[in-house]
């Protein structure tokens, strides 16, 4: 920074000085890494603990080291594997849906029609709704058997109304999701696509490049990076989703749409069973680290290119 | 020249049309906000009718406790809100300005902790509450909030700080101000609209968030989050009023969101979009 002082005396103040900035900057660090080691660190290591005891509220008189018993009783458990397999299910079917329509979306909105401020507004408008309110928009007004818009449609057009939430749970839950995050991808690929390098793309037109060179070849790599960030924090929230499950199918009928942090919700809440749920807790945990491991990889990556500016 | 200005139109309505399709739900719910109950829980469903503020009025009555679902959601998501930025604002200074070999390291560590899915800490935290007397307390739920949203805080105020011309800072510091004088006198100012932003998207998912809110609090702490998922077993019987009070609850967050999207996006992409 400023390392070329010519005295000596200058010099040993900068080293001084040096040293101050150092215990300033950590001092400044300090809340927010303490906060975080609090509230996610520590609870995270007594997570781990419990999923190692026999611990459950509704008879403390059991209570003791359990070993791998949680995991062995989870692992043996036919829901644990059915909810991690819906956990996978609401994630890549939401993540392919929701960023494949947003890119298409984002394309079409990038083009110049009338009114396009007021009509992309809208079109961002769901993400910005509470989950808790689409899950009941959803379930009440339009997939509803008899009462829901739908049903009326159906009716209409002379066919038997589908009972949307109990033949197909599944598609329901990821219809619900998807309705929300959509416009979430739209909303930042569509930030990207305005902020193409306009001469680049002038570049290639005058070399007579199609449109769908322009795109394979400018648009997708530009985006590249967008692109990226739109899955990842989408996986961080598909991962985890509730809201939208507890509100409309409760997790069924049966297990079918129980994700694992339903999965979790249940054996806490209804089974007391805190052993087994830490334990399932711990899968919720790892499975999102193998997520994880790829944005670190990004943001690696993002700083390095920060870096380089 | 004629076959793409049509193409143009064609494309121009084919975007409203989907517009107006993803929009739908929210109208259907605000115009079900404006029916009497009946109409709202009918097998064929009125499109034209008088409009009532009927469900407005029992939504918001005396004894329905919307005001105090709302305050608690306002206080909750306020407050967490203003801890957050507190707590990031002088970490991302230090790591943005005055970054040493171990900043990379520490940056992703605190971003990557957004990766720690809510149920792999909601046990211990709800035993230690529950014996600490945090349960059901709007304090514990700020708390829980302020560290759901702690990672995004930290990574966008980052990305904002790094835009910010490091030689204005060298300038600063060269004339002798302090570290604290430097962040109050000469960044912050010029972060001012990315803090801004940043504040409502914390605002907004504090606001929005549930699970938290569901496990964590009975009555007292009660969310407006929590109210409106108890309309879920009320199986036709009150869907005006749902309406009414999901109305209240999103319009506030809908016009925040509108006004900050492009904000919230550059800051959410790490600056990967100006």
């Amino acid at each position: 920074m400023k390392a070329t002082s010519p005295t000596a005396s200058a010099a040993s103040a900068e080293v001084s000085g040096a040293r101050s900035f150092a215990r300033t900057t950590r001092l400044l660090m300090a809340p927010a890494v303490i906060f975080l080691l609090i509230w996610m660190l520590v609870p995270l290591l007594m997570t781990i603990y419990y999923s190692f005891q026999q611990y459950n509220l509704m008879m403390p008189m059991y209570n003791g080291f359990a070993g791998f018993g949680n995991y062995a009783i989870l692992f043996g458990d036919p829901v644990f594997w059915h909810s991690l397999g819906n956990t996978l299910i609401i994630v890549l079917a939401s993540l392919a849906i929701t960023v494949s329509l947003g890119m298409l979306l984002a394309l079409l909105f990038n083009r110049t029609f009338a009114g396009r401020g007021i009509a992309r507004t809208l079109a961002v408008a769901p993400f910005f709704v509470m989950p808790v309110v689409t899950g009941l928009i959803w379930k009440n007004m339009l997939f509803h058997p008899v009462f829901g818009l739908f049903a009326w449609i159906a009716r209409q057009l002379g066919f038997e109304p589908i009972v949307w939430l109990d033949q197909y749970p599944m598609i329901s839950v990821i219809i619900t999701i998807t309705w929300e995050w959509t416009p979430f991808a739209l909303l930042v690929l569509l930030t990207g696509l305005q902020s193409l390098p306009e001469d680049q793309l002038e570049a290639a037109r005058l070399d007579g490049a199609g449109a769908l060179q322009e795109f394979r070849h400018i648009v997708i790599p530009h985006l590249g990076q967008v692109l990226y960030v739109v899955v990842m924090l989408e996986s961080i929230f598909f991962l985890t989703s509730f809201a939208e499950i507890y509100t409309t199918t409760s997790g069924g009928p049966g297990t079918a749409t129980t994700n694992l942090p339903y999965y979790i919700f249940q054996t806490v809440f209804q089974q007391y069973d805190i052993g087994i749920a830490s334990a399932a807790a711990i899968g919720a945990v790892v499975l999102a680290n193998i997520f994880a491991i790829m944005l670190i990889r990004f943001i690696a990556g993002n700083l390095n290119a920060g870096a380089a500016r | 020249m004629n076959s793409s200005r049509f193409s143009n139109v064609a494309f121009g309505v084919l975007a409203w049309v989907v517009a107006l399709l993803i929009f739908f739900p929210i109208l259907w719910l605000l115009l079900t906000a404006f029916k009497t109950e009946q109409q709202a829980f009918s097998v064929n469903p009125t499109f034209w009718f008088t409009p009532t503020l009927e469900s407005f009025k029992t939504a918001l009555a005396q004894g329905s406790g919307y005001w105090h679902y709302a305050w608690n959601s306002a206080l909750t998501a306020v407050a967490s809100t203003l801890v957050g930025l507190a707590l990031a604002v002088p970490a991302a200074y230090a790591m943005a300005f005055y970054p040493n070999k171990r900043t990379d390291f520490l940056l992703v560590w605190m971003v990557s902790t957004k990766f720690i899915p809510a149920v792999g800490v909601l046990i211990p935290m709800f035993l230690v509450y529950k014996t600490v007397g945090l349960l059901d307390h709007p304090l514990g739920l700020t708390l829980l909030f302020t560290a759901m949203n702690l990672p995004i805080i930290i990574w966008m105020v980052y990305s904002y700080f790094r835009d910010i011309p490091k030689d204005i800072v060298e300038a600063a510091d060269i004339d002798g101000a302090s570290i604290l004088q430097t962040l109050f006198k000469v960044v912050l100012p010029l972060a001012l609209p990315g803090l801004a932003s940043t504040g409502l998207l914390a605002l907004i998912l504090a606001w929005n968030e549930s699970f938290w809110s569901i496990t964590m609090s009975d009555h007292r702490a009660a969310t407006l989050a929590v109210y409106i998922a108890s309309f879920k077993s009320a199986e036709g019987l009150f869907w005006a009023k749902m309406s009414a009070a999901s109305v209240l609850a999103i319009a506030p967050i809908i016009v925040l969101g509108w006004f900050t999207q492009r904000q919230m996006v550059r800051g959410l992409t790490f600056g990967a979009v100006k």
